[in-house]
């Protein structure tokens, strides 16, 4: 119980340094970038466009479909292997559900709009920061949309319980000599900013409920300082030339 | 588009281009950015007008091959990602990214650029083996040079990890100040047939266009470490001659801005 001071510094809500830009792709759509810390996340929309095989069509609505890929280079060990696996779907699943509730493509049956999105670089928390860039990409895009998504992690490492956990203290045991034994929950979760309603929920390792609610309120409050980030940077796309 | 490709075919007879360039000239701007993930040892992010292109480098340690037990390797791999471009799907590399790929390794690999002897450290047993992964962030056009410009600024800006004696096992996240035996800069340039004249620095419609193509690999001295033509037309030798000598001239134009942003 002894993980008193933050490795970096940081207040327990206070998120690492972030930079978001949007417009890097000049072939999609729509497309940002989204830094925060040593995360890199880029994402891209394409669409809507036609959906096939045929069979995925949906006569009332297009598609939202999310793709998640790390760069082979973007791994803190050795190289990974490019293509997908079981971890990338899942977090292009999850994804294409923290986005869905927001994102009206009514107007658009039988389309499809695909998100890919990339990282150059990961440190902790690449499923929350690609879902914040695929939100800033798809309000570029001029997809119709209810509200931005924003997403961060939140935990308990040892007996603290903070925003956007970086990658030492998903490893506390390991960098904090006197949090040996220390387990650390890992919360990823984005949220509707206008409703504060939950849209992604996913978590690692262990907690009680009473801390558990408590992460998740720290999360929605520190979130806040995600969607000024992305509205900036929206608006910073409209106003040039 | 098909107007447009007729246009263009037309333009390049009288000299011209769609975008005003002159049939020789490279997009503007050309820049570099070295050190752009952290996780990688080497990597960069190179643009070329509206093309732009990462490049990172791995490093692993792996035992020599038989027949070259006291080097280490390079390998290079392309990936067409569909974030860049609309004609990209998902999948394995498509022979697209397969031709880039040689074509850069080969550029690297023959040109010597870097010294695998170097790169041994116990023959038969233990040498550094470099992976180059070439990924497209936005295709705009000559993924040929761009991702060469790419993989050779990574190149450059790659040091080695720290090593632990005892065990063997490399310690990804604290770099040496230790970097790659880099003994020469190779550059493609690839060169495109349209209507009888040449160009560089193709745009995307101007990729559609084109009869034939030939990428040089060239290193500051004008030695040629790799060729590769493409194109549906056949070249007479003069048209080669006069394509690789564009191509030297424009390999030392891209190696000095390079070097210039790397400064």
């Amino acid at each position: 119980m002894v993980y008193k001071k933050r490795f970096d510094g940081r207040k327990d809500d206070e998120l690492r340094p972030m930079e978001a830009k949007v417009g890097v792709i000049p072939n999609a759509a729509g497309s940002a970038s989204f830094k925060i810390g040593k995360t890199w996340a880029i994402a891209a929309v394409y669409g809507p466009k036609d959906l096939f095989p045929r069979f995925l069509q949906d006569p009332k609505k297009g598609l939202l479909r999310c793709h998640y890929s790390m760069m082979p280079f973007s791994g803190s060990g050795e190289r990974i292997r490019p293509g997908s696996n079981r971890r990338a779907q899942e977090i292009a699943m999850v994804m294409t559900k923290a986005l869905e509730p927001v994102v009206d493509l009514s107007a658009f049956p039988n389309a499809v709009v695909e998100v890919y999105v990339e990282l150059p670089q990961t440190d902790a928390g690449t499923r929350c920061a690609a879902i914040s860039a695929a939100s800033m990409a798809l309000a570029q895009a001029g997809i119709p949309m209810k509200d931005m998504i924003s997403s961060v992690a939140v935990g308990k490492v040892d007996n603290k319980i903070v925003a956007d956990l970086s990658y030492m203290e998903e490893q506390v045991h390991e960098f904090n000599p006197e949090s040996k034994d220390a387990t650390v929950s890992d919360i990823p979760m984005a949220i509707v900013n206008n409703t504060k309603e939950i849209t992604l929920l996913q978590m690692d390792g262990e907690i009680s409920k009473e801390d558990l609610l408590s992460a998740l309120r720290l999360g929605q409050k520190a979130l806040d300082q995600v969607y000024q980030l992305q509205k900036k940077a929206l608006k910073e796309s409209f106003v040039k030339e | 588009m098909i107007a447009n490709k007729e246009t263009i075919i037309q333009l390049a007879g009288e000299g011209k281009r769609l975008d005003g360039r002159a049939l020789t000239e490279y997009r503007q701007p050309i820049s570099a950015e070295l050190g752009i993930s952290w996780t990688a040892e080497g990597s960069a992010r190179v643009q070329v007008g509206e093309t732009v292109v990462m490049a990172g480098v791995k490093l692993s340690i792996e035992k020599p091959y038989n027949d070259t037990p006291d080097e280490g390797g390079i390998m290079v791999n392309a990936e067409l990602l569909p974030l860049s471009s609309s004609e990209y799907e998902s999948g394995p590399p498509g022979i697209k990214a397969v031709e880039l790929a040689r074509v850069v390794d080969r550029g690297i690999r023959e040109a010597k650029a870097i010294n695998m002897k170097k790169l041994c450290r116990i023959p038969g047993e233990k040498a550094w083996f470099v992976t180059i992964d070439i990924i497209t962030i936005n295709d705009a056009g000559n993924l040929f040079d761009v991702a060469g410009l790419a993989a050779l600024a990574a190149l450059k800006s790659a040091k080695l990890p720290v090593v632990d004696e005892a065990t063997g096992a490399i310690d990804y996240k604290t770099k040496t100040t230790v970097s790659l035996p880099l003994m020469k800069e190779p550059l493609g340039v690839t060169v495109y047939k349209i209507n009888g004249r040449f160009i560089v620095d193709p745009t995307i419609e101007e990729e559609k266009s084109y009869e034939a193509r030939l990428t040089v690999a060239s290193d500051s001295n004008g030695i040629i470490s790799a060729l590769q033509k493409g194109g549906e037309a056949p070249l007479k030798l003069d048209d080669v001659a006069e394509m690789i000598d564009l191509a030297l001239e424009k390999s030392n134009f891209l190696r000095k801005e390079l070097n210039k942003q790397l400064k």
